[in-house]
């Protein structure tokens, strides 16, 4: 017994040593890649590092042993900084875990990089559906939404509420095409029709020209399929035209808390949106988003900031069962084999492409009246349950998915 | 016949109105290069961030003393006017006896320190500013809603610029700026404070530049990279007008923001490049620009 | 009125300093990966030759582009997509049976890297021949917004074209084998980087060849005083256009390397930063120097690997603050303050 309990011992040392060099470095290294300068920096930006920042002290890191340690970095909205970064943290920093990327085409760089490199890619900002589709991996997770759920949610919501008539406004760029073919197809398979579209310069500043054109099609409903600054001026301006005053609405395809907010109730008021989470849905979310506010400046949490808690928060209980962090694969694997619980998004999987299930939300915009706070600014509309939320596993065209 | 081309008269006359809108914003604009140029030979790369200064000049005002567009509109100017007398004093009055280009490579690197710090305190999203409340809503043309707004901005811009034009042509104090452009030397000469009128042309300039970002702040966001992405093409207009006149500036730039707005309708996605296409075609039949003089 | 570049006319002097310098530079930069991340050395070296092909046109020519990027960056979109995809689609117009736009398809397979770059530079020297010969019309200021307004034009289509994947840029560009042997992907870099280092190399010697030619003595005279070089019997828009075509290859091979090194090719490359960037480089490293673009390109790089992780946010003002000092008090660039402190040629 002695001499069992001493090689168990000796092989515990030997075996501890082993395992504690299986966490690359004996650290877990998160690396927060976002937008922490530019037109994403609210919804993403420094938020997304002390939003993993409170996923890790509520997971309780330091009292189980595990040193985890967090360093974000700016890609500026630019593949081949983003690009560069990840090198350089993979390769000398020791990083073992990207996390938001926002930029589908950023996203998508990185992508591949991690999969070289058999890291993890944990991506919460970025809306490319491609990441679960013909360039899914087996070291990347898609979090918190993509094009297809958003195309799905307002398209479908909408048109099943009346508006069965668009007109898309569209950046003239792979993302916006990508947004007005998507939603185009959920507004036609619903009942609706498309009266036509005006593809506008990317960037643009000014769309009074494209809003006439918009105005003079007599679509009830017209579609955003744009994003960022092109989404605000779109709806500053279509406030301007009268276009909502005229009849018709707005949807928004794109379009994030900050955006409003940026926006004003006034300008904003019954644009309609989808989103995976927001602030004021619960107790726990409010709780959360007062904590968080505290920590940024006032700005409260985004669906990409409430994105990056979970991803971080179920990829440190993976770590935690498999005791390494080294190879990138099999932590995804165990990511996807175990269901996901944490306080934010409540129950959820993750699916062999590598796409996170949980119910998406349509809002609207309240009016100015109906507001009671600085960030009381939507009201529910419709709840997408998590089955039907996002694209079904055998239209993804996922290389992983025919192997199982 | 219109009808052929697939859009209404009604709906083209729009769109016409529209451009006019637009092309105000280059007129200013090119008209602000051009005087600075005409005087002091530099080449203001800075001219879009000062255009920036403005509209957030415009925001401040409002956000921090409570003083409103119409506050805005005059003080705006005044207090990036006088940071471009700074500027002139500071940087580019050591540049005049040196190559043109330091001019442009200095005006650049102010570009560079002003719109990277704005962004740096301000993000890229866009601050809100709302139209004033007397001139907000609209008139129904009939062919189109034109909010009020807009159309003010079309009649502000041609005052501004006519008056401009009368100032420097017609007026003594525009004989006095003229003749010191082609010849400084004999004008000190004649008693005249050729470096004082140099500083305050600049900051005249620069000024016109903040008038133009205050009416921008009620219709386009006011965001740090409104300048860089505009004037870019300010400079292509300005190429295809010829520096060598003011009416120029101000016919060029109206016109083809007018231009521009044609071509939203009939080919919209290569409309922020119709510009630059028309200054390539300028400068093969008529190198010099349309109202320029060979260099 | 003093001119770009003319503070950097070299003391009458050995160039026997230049050559010096350039063996102590080959040195350096062969031992230079062992020590140093491969990947930042080949970032470094890329702007290096591109700082060098801007600097014939501005330094030598007295030309200043503020559209480099153009060349650089759709070099760098040509060469990524022959080495990923190949085949390339023409577009032309049709009059019959009605008005539309047809593709001429030629169907080649992905090229190994070496055609890949060369594809990249002659398309750089077509695209460097249609601006040159419309930018040379106007000199000075308005050469300058010209080479401006027509690269932010090819931007606007970069962005909208359907072979650049606009904002995704080209992505996954593959390495392949050089002449078939060498396989560039092996993951210590050492390979590319020796490729990269020798192109580097050539295409620097190449440029020397060029200054110190007959043509490169025309070009100078240009520069110092135009007409009377026309007053010679010279016809300086056909030097002028060939400087600038030889400064679009020369960007073009830069850009081209630099697809394959990082293995992408995006729109940051054709925007207008990266034409105030190569100016930057050059300015800071000494205009009409041989050596300042190199080490202005090192400079500029490695500040901006400093700062990226430090205060990201701040490069454009640091940027912006160099550019105003070098202009009012570093005019020769840190090279050619050196040179002059040595009384050398570099």
């Amino acid at each position: 017994m002695k001499s069992l309990l001493s090689l168990i011992a000796l092989a515990a040392a030997l075996g501890g040593g082993v395992a504690q060099a299986q966490y690359t470095d004996g650290i877990i290294k998160i690396g927060v890649m976002n937008d922490m300068s530019g037109t994403y920096k609210d919804l993403s930006g420094q938020g997304s590092v002390i939003a993993a920042r409170m996923a890790a002290e509520d997971f309780g890191a330091a009292d189980k042993g595990m040193k985890v340690e967090i360093v974000g970095a700016d890609h500026q909205n630019k593949p081949d900084v983003g690009s560069n970064i990840v090198r350089t943290w993979i390769d000398t920093d020791q990083v073992d875990v990207i996390v938001d990327v926002p930029t589908s085409s950023v996203a998508l760089a990185v992508n591949e990089i991690v999969r070289d490199k058999n890291k993890v890619f944990l991506v919460s900002g970025a809306a490319a559906s491609d990441l679960t589709g013909p360039q899914c991996t087996p070291n990347t997770i898609h979090w918190t939404y993509d094009t297809w759920a958003l195309a799905n949610g307002t398209g479908k919501a909408i048109v099943k509420t009346g508006g069965d008539t668009w007109f898309f406004l569209t950046a003239n760029y792979a993302f916006g095409l990508a947004l007005e073919r998507d939603t185009a197809a959920v507004v036609v398979k619903n009942g609706g029709k498309v009266l036509g579209q005006v593809r506008h310069p990317f960037p643009a500043t000014d769309f009074s020209s494209f809003l006439l054109q918009a105005q003079a099609s007599k679509a009830k409903v017209i579609g955003l399929a744009n994003a960022g600054a092109d989404t605000i001026n779109s709806i500053k301006q279509a406030a301007e035209f009268g276009i909502v005053q005229g009849g018709q609405s707005l949807a928004g395809l794109l379009v994030f808390i900050t955006d409003v907010k940026a926006l004003g109730l006034q300008t904003a008021q019954g644009l309609v949106l989808t989103e995976a989470w927001y602030w004021d849905q619960n107790d726990t979310n409010r709780e959360f988003a007062k904590k968080f506010a505290e920590q940024n400046n006032g700005v409260y949490p985004s669906m990409v900031h409430a994105g990056v808690y979970s991803a971080v928060t179920h990829y440190l209980k993976a770590v935690e069962a498999l005791k390494s962090d080294a190879d990138g694969k099999a932590v995804v694997a165990k990511m996807k084999e175990m269901p996901t619980n944490d306080k934010l998004f409540g129950q959820g999987t993750v699916r062999a492409d590598g796409r996170k299930i949980h119910p998406m939300y349509l809002f609207e915009v309240k009016k100015p009246a109906e507001s009671k706070g600085p960030w009381d600014l939507y009201k529910l509309r419709a709840t997408i349950p998590a089955d039907e939320a996002f694209r079904p596993l055998s239209e993804g065209g996922c290389p992983l998915v025919n192997k199982s | 016949m219109l009808e052929l081309l697939g859009i209404s008269p009604q709906a083209l006359f729009g769109q016409l109105l529209i451009g006019l809108i637009n092309g105000s914003f280059y007129a200013l604009l090119s008209l602000g290069l051009a005087v600075i140029f005409g005087m002091l030979n530099i080449i203001n790369f800075t001219h879009g961030a000062q255009y920036m200064l403005g509209a957030f000049a415009a925001y401040f005002l409002l956000q921090y003393a409570g003083l409103g567009y119409w506050w805005a509109l005059v003080l705006a100017p005044v207090l990036v006017g006088i940071t471009g007398v700074i500027i002139e004093r500071l940087f580019l009055q050591w540049l005049y006896k040196l190559d043109h280009l330091y001019g442009l490579l200095l005006t650049f690197g102010l570009a560079l320190i002003i719109e990277g710090t704005f962004r740096n305190f301000f993000g890229s999203s866009g601050l809100p500013y709302s139209v004033p409340s007397q001139l907000t809503g609209g008139q129904n043309l009939g062919f189109m809603f034109l909010p009020n707004y807009r159309g003010w901005v079309v009649v502000f811009s041609l005052v501004v610029c006519l008056t401009t034009w009368f100032v420097i042509e017609r007026t003594k104090l525009g004989a006095y700026l003229r003749a010191a452009t082609e010849n400084p030397t004999l004008v000190r000469a004649f008693g005249i404070n050729v470096p004082r009128m140099i500083t305050l042309t600049y900051g005249f300039g620069v000024a016109l530049a903040a008038l133009a970002g205050v009416m921008a702040a009620p219709i386009y966001s006011v965001s740090p990279q409104m300048g860089s992405n505009l004037i870019i093409v300010v400079f292509a207009v300005v190429v295809i007008g010829g520096m060598g006149s003011i009416m120029g500036a101000i016919v060029t730039g109206f016109g083809l923001g007018v231009i521009e707005g044609l071509t939203k309708v009939f080919f919209p996605e290569a409309s922020n490049t119709v510009i630059f296409i028309v200054m390539a075609i300028v400068l093969l039949i008529r190198p010099a620009g349309l109202f320029g003089r060979t260099t | 009125m003093q001119r770009v570049a003319e503070q950097n006319a070299p003391p009458r002097l050995h160039s026997q300093s230049e050559m010096v310098a350039f063996a102590v530079m080959a040195a350096v930069l062969v031992i230079a990966p062992f020590v140093a991340y491969p990947m930042f050395l080949m970032k470094a070296l890329c702007f290096a030759l591109f700082a060098c092909a801007f600097n014939l046109l501005i330094g030598y020519g007295g030309l200043l582009s503020f559209g480099h990027a153009l060349f650089f960056g759709w070099a760098s979109y040509a060469a990524a997509h022959l080495s990923k995809v190949g085949a390339i689609s023409l577009p032309y117009p049709a009059l019959l049976p009605k008005l539309s736009w047809h593709w001429l398809v030629i169907p080649l397979s992905p090229l190994p890297p070496e055609l890949a770059i060369l594809g990249g530079t002659v398309f750089a020297a077509i695209l460097g021949l249609i601006v040159g010969a419309l930018a040379i019309r106007r000199q000075g200021i308005y050469f300058a917004m010209i080479t401006l307004a027509l690269a932010q034009m090819m931007f606007f289509f970069a962005v909208q074209a359907p072979f650049t994947h606009g904002e995704d840029g080209i992505q996954a560009v593959p390495r392949g084998r050089l002449f078939g042997l060498v396989d560039l992907a092996d993951s210590t870099n050492i390979n590319m980087y020796m490729t990269v280092l020798v192109i580097f190399l050539g295409c620097f010697l190449l440029i020397y060849r060029i200054i110190n030619s007959p043509f490169g003595e025309v070009l100078k005279a240009i520069r110092e005083n135009e007409p009377r070089a026309i007053s010679l019997g010279y016809k300086t828009d056909r030097y002028k256009l060939v400087a600038f075509v030889l400064s679009a290859t020369f960007a073009g091979v830069a850009g081209a390397t630099k697809a394959l090194v990082f293995q992408l090719a995006s729109l940051t490359d054709v925007d207008w930063p990266m034409s105030g960037e190569v100016v930057l480089m050059t300015l800071v490293g000494g205009l009409g120097t041989l050596f300042g673009p190199v080490a202005g390109a090192f400079f500029v790089v490695s500040l901006e690997n400093y700062l990226a992780t430090r205060i990201g946010q701040w490069v454009l003002v640091v940027q912006g603050l160099i550019f105003v000092l070098c202009v009012l008090v570093l005019r020769r660039g840190i090279i050619g303050e050196l040179a002059r402190l040595l009384r050398i040629k570099l």
